[in-house]
């Protein structure tokens, strides 16, 4: 076919941002995924509450204590989080570098209380159906953590690397950032289940 | 509304929905091509008659739904009186438990089911260890078995008849050959049957019989079948007290006779591979003589 | 690479220097040789890969149907054993859903989608790739399972407590669970790929309205991908954990329940029928309106059909449970919801129809393959329509009925819109037309073979012939039929037979086809035949929904992109405004190697849990070497 110009797009931007990004888009589509899961291990857990004679099926219900801190030092992460992803927008490279370090520790330091959970539910997962759906709600939301972690390191050792004054790495910092938000808020209604609603 | 004239209602609906579709295509492919092709009034024609059909598919599905849902209510409000026959299934033949308010009175048998024609039967579904289907085509729907929950099904048949039924849900190997018997039988049979049930197993007088009766008791027959009056109490398989009064062994797999009783005995697991019968070794004296006393249990 | 002066500029491409053109050919272009070709990330490359290992697995899943043709064809026959039958069927069912019907029609839009909208690869190539090994390796996993006698044997839907730990033997359900794990990552993947390509890298013009239809069928098929499938995820894990390491989910005497796992698998299985379902909607749209010379009519309603279709599969699942023993009456809000998927479908089905009539009807092989389509299709609708029922299904549950109505869906509604449309976009895949003749022929046999073996099995299923049965009593009215059933799936397999020899052959041989042969109004026909690597030499500028119709002898064209890197343009979701010049990553071997990283982890994860740990370094190592910056061009911004 015959071809006639109709448009120069010599002038646009080498790389998208915000929400002209690829990854963007790809992690929002990733969330969905995950949410869909966290949404899902949710359902089964008031569906296997719903057939129960009791909830706990036979077990107190959990300590608070570990859980509490988990879901406060996580809230709490979400400030600096926040400010990387706005230094990372700012391209400020020498704050992002000092922010990325901050969350290695903010997403390590969960893992203390979080290991502490698994014996405050007072069951073990091959007890019964509560103890497997508890077991497997902490285990999920545990390995986002770690990848994110990883990922947080990762992208740390990258921001000290030649490769690092780039859009595309203040980018992937933002999405990083966007990604531990999702991995908070999904904790909010987990903890809710795991912890209230035995209580209720 | 019966089971049979929704089926019949739907099948005509949707036959004649298929038809018109069909012409519609046919004549669309055929017709030479129409001069007036895609302008702006043919659009818009097109437009209506599409919209047209759309309402009609909602007015067709509307009403299928609305008379199975009459056809759903008619089924199920039959289901009133408590059950009075437990099945439950298992890997791979079914057994029968007749409650009694008297439990002197209660008595098991496996995968040959009587009931009294002219009224309504109401089973308890149960399974042992996977998911069964009970169902008897020309009785009624299937229902499953489900460990861990109990079902229901209600039975019903109108005249006296041998009505076959076979497991729908697959449960492994055997899955094909898991059939059952209902044996729908006039009140009085019916009376009779259950009396006949009831009765301890017959006493073998003498000779080859009371000589099977011992092989019975004293090899691992006994560990896994009962036979009520005997020292057989096992119930990992079929309850034997009348195995001779029933029509078919081996859950529908064989013609009940003396012969397919030895064959089976002689070597359960070439006839139904897998199933859980144990090849048990006997000599040809003690087969002879175990499937005498079997076939004599009436 | 460094020497700047040698590279070449937009400008001069538009100018049409044949230098210009070789360079931008070099940047996008799969080298030669064994390294390359496990390196390459061209959607083209991946998507032909992708095509042909699934027709592949349709072959062996019909081989595998023949064999159970066989051993049903008499009364207690004695061809198959027991146990080996349940491994067929299971391989037979789970081969054609997870590693055929899925996979081809994400393999079609891997293909596909880029060229449709216009641009040079798909979103996340890499990932893209990492996407097709896995889908291979889970492949894999369950034939060579088959091979070696082990084989799952409990159903493509493994119900419970059969496939849990007590009656489960053996590996047999862990592998059926990973396979499954291994296909719902590779869709799970290409799924995200395509809805980031289709909404940020639309050609420039290519408003909601101007996306061509097929693509429209894949956007919403991944959307149902990406909500269906964690239920499936779920369901599996959560069986390999009941098996391996003793959670109770499924056991109803520690507070389990086994209905739970058929409310999951169903959650995720019926959306699944659609999944396979959509893309043939898609497919047909896309090729109706080429073969009669008019749009098709009815853009919007759809649209809106295939969008209601994907809203509502999320709503029907309890109706493969009607005989679970659920509430009766509340069973019958699923028949309602089961019926009004009649709506959509029979909107979709009437555009056709008034595309057809308005038309210009040209009869070639894809056409035949439509019109084929048309008639199975509503055939099958009106089954399901008919198992929807709840007092119906109470009977025909189970039973041949059902194997035929989704036989009836599957292949009348999604494989005779594939095969039409291999011989569609073959041309385009290959360069080669495939033979008309044989096509016909190919067409002639499968249409009828299909309905002389399908039919039938609606009879025997009110007859009370089970489904899963591996053999059956010679005393039952069953026997004349299935050996009919038998002869005529030889019919069926010979027809396509023929079609894979059409396509080997037209491979090597086929006549030459040009850019556009037939003609066709969307964009994947304005570049040549097969496109070179980079798609288009400049991104087309769109300007209605039929562009090659509309745009007369010469496509509007966008310049500026820049030839020494791997740049595509990102476009607003709503309007398709460029808004960038991205750069896509370059080939890599990253994404293999971190596939075989996952493959061994998941293997490993059968047989203890400790794998989940050890695999996962491996894993963590290769993905950061996949995405490490490298200093190409590719990652300047
Ligand atoms: C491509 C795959 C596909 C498609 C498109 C469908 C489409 C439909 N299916 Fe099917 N189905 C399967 C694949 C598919 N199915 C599979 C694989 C199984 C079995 C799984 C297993 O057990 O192994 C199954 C099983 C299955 C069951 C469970 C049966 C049982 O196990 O007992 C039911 C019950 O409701 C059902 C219903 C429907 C309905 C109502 C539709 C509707 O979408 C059909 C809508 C279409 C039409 C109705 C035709 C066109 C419309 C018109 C021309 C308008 C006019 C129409 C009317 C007025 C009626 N299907
Ligand atoms: C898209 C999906 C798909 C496709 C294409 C098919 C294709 C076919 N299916 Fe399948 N089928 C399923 C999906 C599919 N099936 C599912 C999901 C089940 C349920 C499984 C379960 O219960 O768990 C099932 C179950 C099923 C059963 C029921 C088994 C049982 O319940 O016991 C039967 C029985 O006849 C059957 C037959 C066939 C046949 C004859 C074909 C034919 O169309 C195949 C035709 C194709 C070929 C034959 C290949 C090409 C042939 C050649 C190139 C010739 C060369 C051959 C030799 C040299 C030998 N299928
Ligand atoms: C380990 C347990 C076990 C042992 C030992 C055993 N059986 Fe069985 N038997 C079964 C089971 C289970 C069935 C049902 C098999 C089926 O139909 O799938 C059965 C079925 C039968 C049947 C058919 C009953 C019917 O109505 O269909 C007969 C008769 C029978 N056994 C006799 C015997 C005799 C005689 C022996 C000893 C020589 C014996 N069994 C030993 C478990 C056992
Ligand atoms: Cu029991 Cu099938
Ligand atoms: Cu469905």
């Amino acid at each position: 076919m015959k071809e006639r110009i109709a448009l120069d797009l010599s002038k646009l931007p080498l790389h998208g941002t915000g929400s002209a990004s690829l990854t963007f888009w790809g992690t929002g589509a990733f969330m969905l995924i995950e949410g869909m899961g966290f949404a899902l291990t949710i359902a089964v857990y008031f569906y296997l509450m719903s057939l129960a004679p009791r909830w706990p099926i036979e077990a107190p219900p959990p300590n608070l204590l570990p859980g509490t801190v988990l879901t406060l030092l996580l809230l709490l992460s979400i400030v600096p989080n926040m400010l990387v992803s706005r230094w990372a927008q700012r391209k400020d490279l020498r704050k992002v570098r000092l922010g990325l370090i901050a969350m290695t520790f903010m997403g390590a330091i969960p893992l203390i209380p979080r290991f502490f959970e698994f014996p405050a539910l007072h069951i073990s997962w091959d007890d019964d159906a509560y103890g497997s759906i508890t077991w497997t709600i902490l285990g999920l939301h545990t390995t986002h953590i770690v990848t994110d972690l990883i990922d947080t390191i990762v992208l740390a050792c990258l921001m000290y690397s030649k490769h690092a004054d780039n859009t595309r790495r203040y980018g992937d910092v933002e999405d990083n950032a966007l990604y531990w938000n999702f991995v908070v808020l999904a904790w909010l209604p987990l903890y809710g289940c795991i912890y209230w609603v035995p209580r209720l | 509304m019966e089971l049979r004239e929704l089926l019949l209602l739907f099948v005509a609906v949707c036959g004649v929905v298929f038809v018109l579709v069909m012409a519609v295509m046919a004549w669309a492919l055929l017709r030479s091509n129409n001069p007036a092709r895609g302008r702006p009034q043919t659009e818009r024609s097109m437009g209506r008659v599409v919209s047209a059909a759309i309402v009609g598919t909602v007015l067709v599905i509307t009403f299928l739904t609305v008379s199975s849902f009459y056809a759903t209510r008619s089924i199920d409000w039959r289901e009133a009186d408590p059950a009075t026959i437990v099945v439950r299934g298992q890997q791979w033949w079914w057994q029968f438990t007749y409650l009694d308010a008297d439990p002197a009175k209660a008595f098991q048998t496996a995968n040959e089911l009587h009931i009294p024609v002219g009224t309504d039967v109401r089973l308890r579904l149960e399974a042992t260890d996977v998911i069964h289907s009970f169902w008897i085509p020309n009785l009624t729907g299937k229902q499953d078995l489900v460990p861990g929950r109990e079902n229901g099904l209600t039975l019903h048949a109108d005249k006296p008849g041998i009505y076959r039924g076979q497991c729908a849900e697959f449960c492994g190997l055997q899955h094909s050959h898991m059939a059952l018997l209902v044996v729908a039988e006039e009140p009085d049979d019916y009376a009779r049957w259950l009396e006949a049930q009831r009765r301890a197993a017959v006493e073998p007088a003498d000779g080859d019989a009371a000589a099977g009766k011992l092989v019975f008791v004293s090899k691992p027959c006994a560990a896994c079948h009962t036979v009520r009056g005997t020292a057989a109490g096992g119930i990992s398989g079929p309850d034997l007290t009348h195995v001779g009064s029933r029509s078919m062994i081996g859950a529908g797999l064989l013609e009940n006779s003396r012969g397919s009783i030895a064959a089976w005995i002689a070597d359960p697991q070439t006839l139904k591979p897998g199933n859980n019968m144990p090849l048990v070794p006997l000599t040809s004296e003690e087969l002879r003589q175990l499937t005498v006393y079997l076939s004599e249990l009436r | 690479m460094t020497g700047q002066a040698k590279i070449p500029s937009p400008a001069d491409l538009a100018a049409g220097d044949e230098g210009a053109e070789a360079f931008l050919r070099r940047t996008w272009s799969t080298p030669s040789g064994l390294l390359a070709a496990l390196s390459t990330v061209d959607h083209k490359v991946i998507g032909r890969r992708y095509i042909a290992t699934a027709f592949l697995f349709l072959l062996l899943g019909g081989v595998l149907a023949l064999s159970m043709r066989l051993q049903l064809a008499f009364p207690e026959a004695r061809f198959i054993s027991a146990d080996r039958y349940n491994q067929i069927f299971t391989v037979h069912g789970s081969n054609m859903m997870f590693l055929f019907a899925v996979p081809v029609m994400e393999a079609m839009a891997v293909y596909l989608v880029p060229l449709m909208v216009g641009t040079r690869n798909i979103a996340f190539p890499r990932l893209n790739a990492f996407s097709y090994w896995i889908f291979l390796a889970g492949g894999l996993l369950l034939w060579i399972s088959l091979a070696l006698d082990t084989a799952p044997d409990v159903g493509w839907f493994s119900y419970v407590p059969l496939a849990g730990p007590q009656y489960g033997a053996g590996k047999r359900v862990d592998l059926w669970a990973q396979m499954i794990t291994f296909t719902e990552v590779s869709a799970l993947a290409v799924a995200v790929e395509i809805v980031v390509t289709v909404f940020k890298l639309r050609a420039p013009g290519m408003s909601l309205n101007r996306i061509p239809l097929f693509v429209w069928s894949m956007l919403v098929t991944a959307f149902l991908v990406i909500l269906a499938m964690p239920a499936i995820m779920f369901s599996s894990s959560s069986l390999i954990l009941d098996r391996l390491v003793g959670t109770q989910f499924y056991n109803p005497s520690e507070g389990g329940d086994v209905l739970l796992w058929q409310h999951l698998f169903w959650f995720f299985g019926h959306p699944e029928v659609y999944i396979i379902f959509l893309p043939a909607v898609g497919m047909v749209s896309a090729m109706i309106s080429t073969f009669t010379r008019r749009p098709v009519f009815g853009y919007l309603p759809l649209v809106l059909a295939m969008i209601a279709t994907g809203v509502l599969a999320f709503g029907l699942w309890v109706h493969h449970m009607f005989v679970a023993g659920l509430p009766r009456l509340g069973s019958s809000f699923f028949t309602a919801s089961s019926m009004a998927i009649a709506i959509p479908a029979g909107t979709q089905i009437f555009c056709w129809l008034a595309t057809l009539w308005d038309g210009r009807p040209v009869f070639k092989t894809p056409l035949l393959f439509i019109i084929g389509f048309l008639i199975t299709f509503v055939i099958g609708g009106m089954t399901g329509v008919m198992v929807a029922s709840v007092p119906l299904d109470t009977q025909v549950h189970d039973t041949y009925f059902v194997v035929a109505h989704f036989h009836y869906v599957l292949i009348g509604g999604s494989v005779f819109p594939l095969i039409g449309a291999i011989y569609y976009w073959f041309p385009k895949m290959t360069g080669r037309m495939m033979s008309e003749r044989l096509g016909r022929w190919a067409f002639g046999l499968i249409f009828t073979g299909f309905h002389l073996t399908f039919f039938p099995m609606h009879i025997l299923g009110l007859q009370g012939m089970p489904r899963r049965v591996y053999t059956y009593p010679p005393e039952l009215p069953w026997a004349g039929l299935n050996l009919f059933v038998s002869l005529s799936a030889v019919i069926l397999a010979a027809g396509f037979l023929i079609f894979f020899i059409d396509a080997v052959r037209s491979f090597k041989f086929g006549p030459l086809a040009g850019p556009n042969p037939w003609n066709a109004p969307t964009l994947e026909w304005a570049t040549s035949s097969p496109p070179p690597p980079y798609n288009f030499r400049h991104i087309p500028v769109v300007r209605s929904a039929a562009p090659l119709w509309a745009d007369g002898e010469t496509l509007p064209v966008a310049t500026g992109l820049r030839l020494d890197r791997r740049e595509v343009i990102v476009s607003s979701v709503m309007a398709a405004e460029p808004e960038a010049r991205e750069a896509v990553p370059a080939n890599s071997i990253w994404p293999f190697l971190a596939a075989i990283a996952t493959t061994i982890m998941l293997i490993g994860s059968i047989f203890t849990p400790w794998a989940v740990i050890w695999g996962a370094i491996p894993i963590a190592i290769t993905l950061t070497g996949w995405f490490w910056p490298k200093q190409t061009p590719e990652d300047e911004s």
